[in-house]
């Protein structure tokens, strides 16, 4: 698993390729934690367009994350799961929580606060 | 039970190893021609049940973790056992969003999204003595 971190306004947006399991579910949590120490951001955006693998690991970070966000007022998003792991996150009821869009534009203007913005 | 094909391996209850799992069974059941959808199903259930193995039926101590994968015909069946500390109360285990280790950020969902991606799965556990998952599968014929 590999990340990249970026930084729109008040959105850290983090790119995510490779697998999500209960191994690189760790290195996740810990680069996410020490990205927002270091570059700050009030919303997260998890970008899943290069994501090829995730189990339930990877929802239990997500949700550990929106807790975090939540907690400071901001708001948290997936941007491009595939169907499968769209299936999960369903499942799992996260969407609730967390919604996920098909494009990284959606994504931003939700955690943006301007939903109507978007196409 | 008589398989037309079966593989077996040990593994130990590392986290490095969940990958490891994942492609032993997906490779073996690519001659079955399934799927991506299929292999992704049988890959994401092995996942969850190697994964519980760890942290549930070791803790995340050491111990060695049995995948099996066999199959007849289109029908596949895939076991994953430990010898860990077994589960309590099974009808609890399997409620979607139980989790024993919510400090963990665990989600609850391992057997929701196993019983999910495929079909008939069982669970034998003694407590001290350790779980075994049974799972099942047909594929699609094309
Ligand atoms: N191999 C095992 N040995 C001992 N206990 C287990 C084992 N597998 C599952 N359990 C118990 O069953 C519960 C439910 O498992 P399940 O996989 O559904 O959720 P989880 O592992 O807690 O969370 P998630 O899978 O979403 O990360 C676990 O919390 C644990 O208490
Ligand atoms: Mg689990």
């Amino acid at each position: 698993m590999e990340l990249k971190f970026k930084r729109k306004n008040k959105t850290l947006i983090i790119q995510i390729s490779g697998e999500i399991d209960h191994h690189t579910a760790a290195e996740l949590r810990r680069q996410t934690e020490s990205a927002l120490e270091q570059m700050g951001g009030r919303n997260i955006i998890f970008g899943f367009q290069e994501v090829t693998f995730m189990d339930s690991s990877g929802i239990g970070v997500m949700i550990g994350r929106y807790k975090q966000i939540q907690s400071l007022g901001g708001r948290i998003a997936i941007a491009c799961p595939n169907e499968k792991i769209e299936e999960i996150i369903r499942l799992s009821g996260l969407s609730r929580l967390l919604p996920s869009f098909p494009t990284l534009n959606e994504a931003i203007a939700y955690a943006e606060g301007r939903e109507s913005d978007a196409v | 039970m008589q398989f037309d094909n079966e593989a077996r391996v040990f593994f130990s209850a590392k986290s490095e190893n969940e990958s490891f799992a994942r492609l032993f069974a997906a490779g073996f059941l690519t001659q079955l021609d399934p799927t991506i959808s299929e292999l992704t199903d049988v890959k994401t259930a092995v996942s969850e049940a190697v994964t519980n193995a760890i942290i549930h039926g070791y803790e995340n101590k050491t111990g060695i973790v049995e995948l099996f994968c066999g199959y007849v015909g289109k029908h596949i069946y895939i076991e994953v056992a430990d010898k860990g500390k077994g589960i309590e109360n099974v009808e609890q285990a399997r409620e979607p969003l139980y989790t024993s280790k919510p400090e963990m950020e665990r989600s609850g969902m391992g057997f929701t999204i196993m019983e999910t991606f495929m079909e008939n799965v069982r669970i034998e556990s003694i407590v001290g003595e350790g779980t075994r998952i049974f799972m099942e599968k047909t594929l699609a014929k094309e």
